[in-house]
């Protein structure tokens, strides 16, 4: 029996129109860790993601989530339990603080209006983080990484076991990114699934409990980044030399040319 | 719970210039009309003026801010769903579909002027869905979309010409219902278009969030649990309907749908209930304006409030253009 929170994938292959981009997959995220999903331009990382949110066409094979199969639950019930944050959105202008209210939609009935519980999720949303004082501000007017966070900041108010982040970090200056890895190491201590298409594989190894590691389609490795590290999968896949040091702190960092 | 305090204001403003415009309308034109006659009317009796007051102004005006209110939301609808700021329904065919519609219902069934409006919403929808379809087949960026709506535009109003041209009689004045006014508004049009505009306002408003929703693209929309293939066909529908009913009496207005929305989200920013409202208003309020100004600037002639509203409204829109460039 599987647990909440958890993701099986069971002979998947998916992909768009008559274009297969996986081919029968098997893959487990598990509960309550970071899952980083990594591999080179086109290997289908986001496509696994997008097939997890329902958001691709599925040839066969099958997606347990907590133990049931996908299609077992209602839309509705799903959004409750996942939420999957875009790699682009289209120019909005509203406000940051009706943008995060929206996470709370899933839990709405009809007629679909927020309430005052609703608010209070939205406003502990914003505080953790850290864009409370943003509130009124309209999204164009945000910075790429004020407007990630307020993406990041819905996907906390519905209150989501599992959180699906498609490359989260692209844009976003250094600044914004440690913060933001920073945000997702903290889901993971109120014991949030995670799972992040990510590009900077010194930080998925620093930061990811588990890693999914894609080529062409298929999964190559499965494993924890020592075990990953340490199979030299991640050189030839991506056709990089790889090292790693360790600084005065004893954090180890990863590098690759 | 921080409320859009600004957006607000900026509806009841709107409202208050509506009521004057619609006032101004009844009491401008080329015949003069006095409060006296409007008193006498309120009492019941009906003088020269009363009557010029009850059977032409009174429609003319109330067919301005139905086509205003009616294009405008549709519209709003359209680009918020087909995700495209260049979406307006005279653009991407959605107004020719109408008329294609009305037209080709006039010619073959030329006693059937109660369906008019029937057939106007099913012109509408059937090409809104066609675009869409086509843009989606063709790559559903933003530029394909506009596109296969501009191709599917100048073949609607070909086939328009070519049911003209094989139709002589037809009961429709090919020249004023292509350019679009309200001159000789038909009431029993005009009464049936009146309700579905105003049902379809109505209806959108409490859809609202749901609306807003859509508006953050299909992909978070679908991982909020919104059904984003039955509200696409609900909303498009809504828009055809509301476009189709302003059409049936009013003719392929242009730009209001185009401009309208665009002036709304600079004012509100897009949030949907606001947005709504002041696209509403506002295109209510612009053609009561327009065509007023059409039928007394030239007094005792007038020009369709259509050919003005191109004149005055394609300009406008570059400045807009200019003045905001850069600002988003």
């Amino acid at each position: 029996m599987q647990e909440k929170g958890e993701i099986q994938v069971c002979g998947l292959s998916a992909g768009y129109d008559r274009k297969i981009v996986l081919d029968a997959i098997d893959a487990r995220i598990p509960k309550g860790r970071i899952t980083a999903v990594l591999g080179p331009n086109g290997s289908g990382k986001s496509t696994l993601l997008k097939s997890i949110a329902g958001l691709c066409r599925k040839m066969t094979g099958k997606i347990y989530i907590s133990g049931k199969r996908m299609e077992e639950y209602t839309q509705r019930e799903l959004a409750q339990k996942m939420f999957y944050l875009a790699q682009s959105h289209p120019d909005s202008s509203i406000r940051t603080e009706r943008l995060v209210l929206h996470g709370r939609f899933p839990h709405l009935s009809y007629p679909r209006r927020y309430g005052r519980e609703d608010y209070q999720y939205c406003e502990q949303a914003m505080k953790q983080t850290g864009i409370i004082r943003l509130r009124d501000k309209r999204l164009g007017e945000l910075s790429g990484g004020e407007r990630q966070k307020a993406y990041l900041a819905m996907a906390l108010a519905g209150q989501t076991e599992i959180l699906l982040f498609d490359e989260p970090t692209t844009y976003l200056d250094i600044q914004y990114q440690t913060e933001l890895f920073r945000l997702l190491g903290e889901l993971r201590d109120y014991g949030k699934t995670v799972v992040a298409v990510l590009h900077d594989l010194d930080y998925a190894l620093r930061l990811a409990d588990w890693i999914v590691l894609l080529q062409d389609g298929s999964v190559v490795l499965e494993g924890t980044p020592g075990q990953v590290w340490e199979s030299g999968g991640i050189g030839e896949v991506f056709h990089v030399k790889t090292g790693c040091t360790t600084d005065q702190e004893g954090t180890i960092h990863y590098y690759f040319g | 719970m921080a409320k859009n305090n600004r957006s607000r204001s900026i509806v009841i403003i709107l409202t208050l210039l509506l009521v004057a415009a619609v006032g101004l309308g009844l009491f401008c034109g080329a015949a003069p009309v006095t409060g006296r006659d409007i008193l006498l009317l309120l009492k019941g009796e009906i003088n020269g003026s009363g009557r010029i007051l009850l059977y032409v102004r009174l429609p003319r005006v109330a067919g301005a801010v139905i086509a205003g209110m009616g294009l405008a939301a549709a519209g709003a609808v359209i680009q918020v769903i087909l995700n495209n700021p260049l979406a307006g329904p005279n653009i991407i065919g959605v107004n020719a579909g109408a008329g294609f519609a009305v037209v080709l219902c006039s010619a073959v069934f030329p006693a059937s002027y109660a369906w008019l409006p029937f057939a106007s919403f099913a012109g509408a929808f059937l090409t809104v869905l066609l675009v869409y379809y086509i843009g989606k087949r063709t790559g559903a960026s933003k530029i394909t979309l506009v596109l296969s709506g501009v191709a599917v535009n100048s073949f609607l109003n070909g086939a328009t010409d070519a049911v003209y041209t094989f139709s002589e009689e037809s009961l429709f004045a090919s020249n004023a219902f292509k350019i679009g006014g309200l001159a000789g508004i038909n009431l029993s049009v005009l009464r049936t278009a009146g309700i579905v505009v105003v049902v379809v306002v109505l209806l959108l408003l409490l859809f609202h969030n749901e609306l807003e929703v859509f508006g953050l693209g299909e992909e978070t929309a679908h991982t909020l649990g919104l059904p984003v293939g039955v509200y696409r066909f609900f909303f498009l529908l809504l828009a055809a309907v509301s476009a189709g009913a302003a059409v049936s009496f009013a003719g392929l207005l242009g730009f209001i749908g185009l401009l309208v929305p665009h002036m709304a989200r600079r004012v509100t920013g897009g949030e949907s209930k606001e947005y709504l409202l002041v696209s509403v208003l506002l295109g209510a309020l612009l053609l009561t304006l327009c065509d007023t100004a059409a039928r007394t600037v030239f007094a005792p002639y007038e020009i369709p409030v259509g050919i003005l509203l191109s004149l005055l409204g394609a300009p406008f829109f570059l400045w807009l253009l200019f003045r905001f460039r850069g600002r988003q």
